[in-house]
């Protein structure tokens, strides 16, 4: 196995692109190296791109956030401003694993690892976030719902990786949430998560939402009737039930060690409607 | 002699371990941090199924593989007739023990060892795993105790024919032993009760979770002898294991303790040890070997899985008038499950004139089971405290008055033959019922639970040796690796005896050829039998000490008094010689101080404990978050209080851990799905409110000090005591482990289905 560290996005592209046998990208590691001592993953090649200073950085644009694929949860949560506009986003990255894990864990390779059970996805996609992905054929904005295609899988091709995460400028009234259901408090993988992202009218009413659900399904997906559901509403109990009814329909999981596919369906429209209140109070300025 | 509680100047203090800083700075040295020149790394091949005959096994191409020294196979292993070896808490049949190590003819489990390798590198000993060539013919398995004992189920050894019959049977099957106690007449009692009630109950296997893999190097010389380094429970059960497996003199083996990084009684047996001699011996080079997290799970010995049958009649006014139990344990692969001591335990923090207890060791296509903490105990007490709850509830009575009433005190006579001398049953119950804990409020969706548990405590074999420097300072040399914070009990034992402070006493956990034989660390016995040791060692101290002071002034030893470190003469005008002075003046006087101390060491004081514990259950989620936890205990003298409370607060997390979430899970396949820590879930801190103590100290009238063994207890009262508090909160009564929130939440929905209705 080679390890390269590279220091430059095209540089790890034409690393990347020039192995012909399998490669991995090393942001965080905190899958990558279990994978690997674990036999699940045996590259022939390592490129750590955590030393490449567009992946290391938050930057803010006229309200719009770019997070380098490498930025560990903990940076987001301590960022000045990224946490109070996307605390749904932040929260969901400062989630992952332990506090020790989010010290290195990052959204680049909670996406790019696919579990359908990542949970800063969800969030993310309910943001309307993209990426930019740096490749030998240059670089290309994609919509971060489009890159997992399956569980372990994504769309990325040969030679490409995920430099950047892209929030776009937050709506007026808005925010965001994530929950996510684990046996414990920590140290564990998602069973559902819900993510929540609303959008209030002057008067105080929602306009627009979208909610996503995690580990239900191959890949995280939105459940548009949820938030159909929400739109023209306060989030009163009708609303919420509804939500949770869309949910649980929407919702396609597995059974397996973890939890049945009964139990999956159910807790993802609880989850939905309580992440969807929590995002309406913080977008009312109550949370 | 014993110790006046009033006098006492370091027993019952809180210093700072003496291990506590190389622990928490990462210098201090575990099983897997020992290494030697020229060193090779051993990996085991492990059965990928659950039940298989042996066909062949082919090692040609791993053995040609440059950088493979020694490759083995089950054949390379001594056969071994059936043989009770005494190891720990429990007795180790060595024929057994030798398949265990590595199998022969068949595997049992997921997991079983095959075949082991040593090779220059972990890369080439790997791929020499990959190399060799098992032929397996699949056979028919079981996992489950109720399945195994099923007349048609796979049986796994030919030759069990149950032991604890009236008469032979005349075939083979599943369950090794059958055991019966039983005091008074059950029938009859059963006929005075009002109310009787009859519940059934369930476990999982759960493992110690110790967070230290299993590692050792052993060094084959070509004298015949052997040195180990490994971690361990007790260092000289693993030489004299590794002797009889291998045909060598417990002599010839020096075993030195690693630190040890926790073993809760899985590490009092021996997995690699023997391996890693074996293939020293064959390749001429000391062999290293450390088991992965996956291994440690699928090959070691977590605790039975059990099913159990509780029925008990009371009285219309609370009084137990007759207690039942039927216990089936699943030992896995091997027999020797712990269901004696759960058959001994579950109903004995109560007075009961008529009680039977019925036990099954089954064997089934599992792990073979080992010692974990109060092993049987806690699932005994589950099933028990959990029926009392239901009792209480239909009495109408407080759970712990209706525990008080029939509690066990001085003179109740339990089922396994035992008359309790001073015991702290009674005095405990009353602590958790005048806690501020008993008396708080609760809100919405939560409930509190209270369960009780016993645990006998050992005593067994201990050394130790006191030696004295010249310039006053002591180092107290003991033979039981330091799980519990025992090398400052030992310390403070002894620096009281000898009235000097606790910073002039080190302790030195000796190899197994520096100091007699010592009994493991289990068995909650180091701080009782060892601490009688070291105190009688010390003691052995002061008397030479006495001595040589009235030789110096010219006195007769019984005209010195000793105390607060220094002899003062009775009578005449010597001056007063401390143990500095006279320890300065060994040479002079006879020569160097050392004290000794062998003994087995009786008397080792009961503990009981109860536990409450509040529970919020999430009913949209199922949930379950412990809110509140108080654990109150007998601990007889708690001589380092801190780690008394932390013998506690561990034992009831461990608890919360195996009621809540974790499992064994094995498949439809007999295949462990859940071999790491991600899906085997142990409580993480996080979980946790800080977990109350309270000491209540009934002094065990054996013991210098007053000590009682307090290790174990604390495991006993958790599990019934979550499930409790779950049936407070939601009015639903949980009947098997683990309660997680996918069963719980399945019970909630049936519940309210049921409601409907």
């Amino acid at each position: 196995m080679r390890f390269e560290v590279a220091d430059t996005l095209e540089g790890a592209a034409s690393l990347l692109a020039g192995e012909q046998g399998v490669a991995h990208v090393l942001a965080g590691g905190t899958d990558l190296l279990v994978q690997l001592r674990a036999g699940m993953v045996k590259p022939d090649l390592v490129v750590d791109i955590k030393h490449i200073e567009a992946t290391r950085t938050i930057s803010e644009s006229d309200g719009a956030y770019t997070i380098g694929a490498a930025v560990a949860g903990a940076e987001m949560g301590e960022h000045r401003t990224l946490a109070s506009d996307w605390p749904g986003v932040t929260e969901g990255a400062e989630l992952i694993g332990s506090t020790q894990v989010q010290g290195r864990a990052s959204m680049g390779g909670n996406l790019c690892n696919a579990s359908p059970a990542a949970d800063s996805v969800p969030a993310l996609i309910a943001a309307g976030a993209t990426c930019t992905v740096v490749g030998p054929g240059g670089t290309r904005d994609v919509a971060v719902a489009d890159i997992p295609t399956g569980p372990g899988s994504n769309s990325l091709g040969q030679g490409e990786f995920v430099a950047t995460i892209n929030l776009p400028k937050k709506a007026a009234n808005s925010s965001d949430a994530y929950l996510r259901m684990i046996p414990r408090t920590e140290m564990d993988i998602a069973i559902v998560g819900a993510a929540a992202n609303v959008t209030l009218g002057d008067d105080g009413t929602i306009m627009a939402a979208k909610i996503v659900l995690g580990a239900v399904a191959p890949t995280a997906i939105e459940v548009p009737e949820a938030g159909a559901a929400l739109v023209g509403t306060k989030a009163d109990d009708d609303a919420l039930a509804a939500v949770a009814a869309a949910c649980e329909a929407a919702a396609k999981p597995i059974s397996d060690k973890r939890g049945s596919a009964d139990y999956r369906k159910k807790v993802s429209g609880v989850l939905a409607k309580r992440a969807a209140k929590i995002a309406f109070d913080r977008a009312s300025g109550n949370a | 002699m014993t110790y006046d509680n009033e006098n006492l100047k370091v027993v019952g203090t809180r210093p700072v371990r003496p291990d506590g800083a190389d622990k928490v700075t990462g210098r201090a040295n575990f099983g897997a941090d020992f290494s030697m020149p020229q060193q090779l790394i051993g990996k085991v091949l492990r059965s990928p199924h659950p039940h298989a005959r042996i066909v062949s096994i082919d090692t040609s191409k791993a053995e040609a593989l440059p950088g493979v020294k020694a490759v083995m196979v089950g054949e390379d292993m001594i056969a071994m007739a059936h043989e009770m070896s005494q190891s720990g808490e429990s007795a180790i049949d060595v024929h057994d023990l030798s398949l265990n190590v590595l199998a022969r003819g068949k595997v049992l489990y997921d997991g079983h060892a095959v075949a082991a390798v040593a090779a220059t590198s972990a890369v080439i000993a790997d791929d020499a795993l990959d190399l060799i060539d098992v032929t397996y013919d699949v056979l028919p398995h079981v996992s489950d105790v109720d399945e195994a004992m099923k007349p048609d189920a796979p049986v796994l050894h030919e030759d069990m024919f149950t032991a604890g019959m009236d008469e032979k049977p005349a075939t083979a099957s599943n369950i090794a032993s059958r055991m019966e106690m039983a005091l008074g007449d059950v029938e009859e009692g059963f006929k005075k009760a009002d109310i009787v009630i009859e519940r059934s109950y369930k476990t999982k296997a759960v493992h110690q979770g110790y967070i230290e893999p299993h590692a050792v190097v052993a060094n084959f010389a070509e004298d015949g002898t052997a040195t180990v380094w490994c971690s361990s429970q007790g260092h000289f059960a693993i030489r004299d294991l590794c002797a009889k497996l291998l045909g060598m003199d417990s002599s010839a083996i020096r075993v030195t303790p690693a630190e040890i990084g926790g073993g809760f009684g899985g590490k009092t047996t021996v997995y690699l040890e023997p391996l890693a001699i074996a293939l020293s011996k064959k390749a001429g080079r000391p062999v290293k070997m450390t088991m992965t997290r996956a291994e440690v799970f699928r090959a070691t010995g977590p605790t039975p899985a059990t099913s159990l049958d509780v029925k008990i009649g009371v009285t219309n006014d609370g009084q137990i008038v007759a207690a039942e139990a039927d216990f089936r344990f699943n030992a896995g692969a091997f027999k020797g499950s712990p269901v004696g001591a759960a058959c001994m335990s579950a109903f004995t923090p109560y007075t009961l004139e008529n009680v039977k207890v019925v036990g099954y060791d089954v064997v089934t296509n599992a792990c073979k089971s080992g010692a974990y903490r109060a092993p049987g105990a806690p699932n005994g007490a589950f099933a028990v405290e959990s029926a009392l709850d239901e009792l209480a509830h239909m009495l109408n009575m407080d759970p712990l008055d209706f525990r008080h009433q029939n509690g066990a005190e001085a003179g109740t006579k339990a089922v396994y033959g035992a008359t309790f001398r001073e015991i702290g049953c009674k005095d405990v119950l009353v602590a958790a019922k005048n806690h501020p804990h008993y008396k708080s409020n609760l809100g919405p969706n939560q409930g509190r639970g209270v369960a009780s548990g016993f645990w006998f405590n050992i005593g067994g074999q201990s050394n130790a040796a006191v030696n004295v420097h010249e310039d006053g300072t002591v180092t107290v040399v003991e033979g039981n690796p330091d799980i519990g914070g025992t090398r400052a009990a030992m310390a403070m034992m002894a620096a009281e005896v000898l009235g000097i402070p606790f910073e002039k006493v080190q302790v030195v956990v000796a190899d197994t050829a520096s100091i007699g034989h010592t009994d493991v660390t289990g068995g909650s016995r180091v701080t009782f039998a060892t601490g009688m040791a070291v105190t009688q060692a010390a003691e052995d101290v002061v008397r030479q000490l006495k001595e040589r002071a009235a030789a110096t002034m010219e006195l007769d030893p019984e005209e010195v008094v000793w105390q607060d470190g220094v002899a003062h003469p009775t009578k005449g005008e010597a001056k007063p010689l401390s143990l500095a002075d006279i320890a300065g003046d060994a040479a002079r006087t006879g020569g160097i101080i050392v004290g000794r101390s062998s003994i087995n060491a009786k008397g080792a004081g009961p503990s009981f404990a109860t536990h409450i514990c509040d529970v919020e259950v999430d009913p949209e989620t199922g949930r379950i978050e412990i809110l509140r936890y108080t654990a109150v205990q007998d601990v007889g003298k708690a001589i380092h209080p801190s780690y008394v409370e932390g013998q506690m607060q561990g034992g009831a997390v461990q608890g919360i851990g195996w009621a809540l979430n974790e499992e064994y899970v094995y498949n439809e396949d007999g295949i462990l799905e859940n071999p790491g820590f991600l899906d085997y879930r142990m409580p993480v801190a996080s979980d946790l409110p800080m977990i109350d103590t309270v000491l209540v100290e009934v002094a065990n009238p054996s013991h210098p000090f007053g000590v009682r063994g307090v290790g174990e207890a604390p495991l006993v009262p958790p599990l019934a005591a979550v499930v409790n508090a779950i049936q407070d909160a939601t009015g639903i009564r949980m009947t098997e482990l683990p309660v997680s929130p996918v069963k719980m939440l399945e019970a909630l929905e049936a519940n309210q289905k049921q409601a409907a209705e």
